[in-house]
């Protein structure tokens, strides 16, 4: 491998890994607040993907305002599926909620598949498909848009939990919701905040991937699983702790294609990508056993 | 004592019910002068590959109303009871077996897809009805003595690398590399690709794989790049074929990418934009009918075709998917077209099958068939165009 070929399969990876971040953040997000892990998050990304593109393409409206109404559609829909879905239900075990979940995952992605058809669309890129020659490797702009995207939101990300009343309180809600409760924050109000804002960063990142990738309505479960592989990783920590677990499968799995190791050509990359999730899994496992053993 | 009669009863009504069951299905329907000839078809109307199924459906529906319009089939009206299979296998059996007992059809056509297509081979064959599958495998056909009930209308991976690899031959290419997805369709494409190269005298320097709808085939293409390839050939369909080429065009790669027939529709145009020029692929003719010459046998047929498709449901919207249905239940409606009078619906169904297996110079839309005991494919060769995308139009490379 030549250090061309590296350079390119780290930045190929790079982008396959924001995309897997970005959907990742979702799952975090909600399980932190509310311990549910959220098999519709993948559907949130598939939908900002679509309406992007019916925006433009069916209603006319200009790119920059119909991302943003893409994503505050996308936000609105991950708001009312907790209202409806989840908070009706409030007392079921956390299992059936996930469960409930997967119900809600299946019924936008046949309302969308109903509505809008199956066919795949491609919204227009950001800015053109000329590709930047960048130290003999090559990057597609919309990539770049993915990458930067992925870096801005997990900052703001950051900066909106460390720094701000509500951010906090989120943040509250993740360690203890009974003490949390105590001192006068709502858990209930929280959980609804945690999916609006879920849905919003799957909408993100359903419109800056969706050019790139092209989107259909069965989309949303493959996204979504690479999500929770890359939340995982990140052991539904934090943010940032997720963006890490995404880039980290991403170069794997890219890096996995580029190694030449005998028999083992590109059809193995998943499988070499599931082997290191559950190194991973057994290490931290591990540690967590041993910490409790201590305390 | 009282709650063991109750049920003692009940278990001899239900012994007695199922018993009557098959009684009630001894007498056999017996098609009578001016019934309606019901003809089945599972196409994948949903799921992954609906942009091939649906102008399946498309298809059929214009022909049922052409056929009845002028009076029907020697006096009997047709239908053709159309379910979606989802692209989903068991489903697709299950739809298969709906249409052998409860809607008593004479013959089924479809499934769209090779995976649907195996898969129901053994339900039709048991069930004993004739079967014209729309999908590519040549496995659905061979051996023919195990697929005696089993027809077929596509042109096999086969004969479309056949197509590609002469054309690279005579281009002088000796290395090429293999894009091909995991599915049954990409995969039983590698298989003849591999197998195939050295009677061409190519050499397969790097053979890469991908899933079906992966976000990205940057680094599979990046490994390509570092071989001495002269030329990609991916195997899958259109969706992913676009991504293909998008990251080629990302990675600036100069080498040239030949696709399958599984990208024969303006889908993948749209889909690749710019990327699409210069991808070289063998197809059916009907996409580049306007330059066929006037003595070629199929350019009446396709012209036909495209006028009458492209009439009821708008301007470019013909694809060779829909004309494989066409081929299919054309042969069905000449075999039915032989059918006596008053005989029951096990004697049909042979009769069809018999009549389908003798089907002579039948020109279709994806080629001119000729069905024998030995080949229930039964293309004639010569179907193929090799066929390059310039400007987003389809280019004949005569």
């Amino acid at each position: 491998m030549s250090a061309d070929q590296f350079l390119q399969y780290l930045i190929s990876g790079l982008t396959i890994g924001s995309i897997y971040a970005l959907v990742g953040l979702g799952f975090t997000i909600i399980y932190a607040v509310t311990r549910i892990i959220n098999f519709a998050q993948g559907e949130f990304v598939m939908l900002g993907g679509m309406l992007s593109f019916y925006l433009i393409s069916a209603a006319g409206i200009p790119l920059g305002p119909a991302l943003i109404l893409s994503v505050l559609i996308a936000a609105a829909i991950g708001a009312i599926m907790y209202l409806l879905a989840i908070r009706t239900a409030r007392k079921a075990s956390v299992v059936s909620l996930i469960i409930i979940t997967i119900g809600a995952a299946v019924f936008i992605r046949g309302i969308v598949g109903v509505g809008w058809g199956v066919d795949a669309v491609r919204p227009p890129y950001f800015t053109g498909y000329k590709s930047i020659s960048f130290l003999g490797a090559y990057i597609h702009p919309q990539d770049l848009w993915i990458i930067g995207t992925t870096l801005v939101v997990v900052v703001l990300l950051h900066l909106f939990l460390s720094y701000t009343m509500v951010g906090k309180a989120l943040k509250a809600c993740a360690i203890s919701p009974v003490a949390a409760g105590m001192v006068g924050i709502n858990p209930r109000a929280m959980a609804l905040i945690a999916f609006a804002l879920a849905a919003a960063i799957g909408g993100i990142g359903g419109v800056v991937m969706a050019p790139s990738i092209g989107i259909d309505f069965n989309d949303g479960f493959k996204l979504g699983l690479m999500g929770f592989v890359a939340a995982s990783i990140g052991g539904f920590k934090s943010p940032i702790a997720t963006v890490i677990g995404g880039l980290t499968l991403g170069i794997v799995v890219s890096l996995a294609v580029g190694v030449d190791w005998g028999p083992f050509t590109s059809a193995y990359k998943d499988a070499i990508a599931m082997t290191v999730l559950l190194l991973i899994l057994l290490i931290r496992s591990g540690r967590l056993a041993a910490e409790e053993r201590e305390s | 004592m009282q709650k063991y009669l109750k049920w003692s009863v009940m278990l001899v009504l239900v012994v007695a019910l199922i018993s009557l069951v098959p009684m009630g299905c001894a007498q056999e329907t017996v098609i009578e002068e001016g019934d309606t000839y019901k003809v089945g078809a599972v196409f994948d109307l949903t799921g992954p590959t609906s942009n091939l199924g649906i102008p399946e459906e498309y298809t059929v529906d214009m022909m049922v109303d052409q056929i009845n319009d002028n009076g029907g089939i020697n006096g009997h009206p047709l239908e053709v009871i159309v379910y979606d299979t989802e692209g989903d296998n068991d489903k697709c059996a299950l739809m298969t077996t709906r249409l052998i007992e409860q809607d008593e059809v004479l013959a089924i056509i479809g499934p769209t897809r090779s995976g649907t297509s195996l898969h129901i081979l053994d339900t039709v064959t048991t069930a004993e009805i004739p079967l014209v599958s729309c999908a590519a495998n040549i496995g659905i056909v061979t051996p023919v003595g195990e697929r005696y009930w089993i027809f077929k209308t596509p042109q096999t991976d086969k004969e479309a690398i056949t197509e590609i690899y002469t054309y690279l031959q005579s281009a002088n290419v000796s290395n090429i590399a293999l894009i091909t997805d995991t599915s049954g369709f990409g995969a039983g494409g590698r298989d003849v690709l591999i197998a195939d190269a050295a009677d061409y005298g190519l050499t397969i320097v790097d053979d890469q794989t991908f899933d079906n709808d992966d976000t990205s085939m940057q680094s599979q293409l990046t490994h390509i790049g570092g071989t001495d390839a002269e030329a990609v050939v991916c195997w899958t369909t259109d969706k992913d074929a676009a991504t293909v080429a998008l990251d080629m065009q990302t990675l600036q790669m100069e080498i040239p990418l030949y696709c399958s027939h599984g990208i024969a529709n303006m889908d993948f145009i749209t889909a690749a934009g710019d990327a699409a020029n210069g991808v070289i692929f063998p197809a059916g003719k009907l996409l580049i009918v306007d330059d066929l010459p006037a003595d070629d046998p199929q350019k009446d047929v396709l012209m036909q075709y495209r006028q009458d498709y492209e009439a009821l449901y708008g301007e470019g919207t013909m694809s060779t998917f829909g004309g494989h249905a066409y081929d299919a239940l054309s042969m069905v409606v000449i075999a039915l077209a032989g059918l006596d009078e008053g005989i029951t619906l096990s004697d049909a169904r042979t009769a069809v099958r018999d009549g389908i297996e003798q089907t002579t110079d039948f020109v279709g839309i994806s080629g001119v068939f000729t069905m024998s005991p030995t080949n229930h494919l039964g293309m004639e060769p010569g179907s193929l165009a090799m066929i390059e995308i310039v400007d987003g139009e389809w280019t004949w490379l005569k």
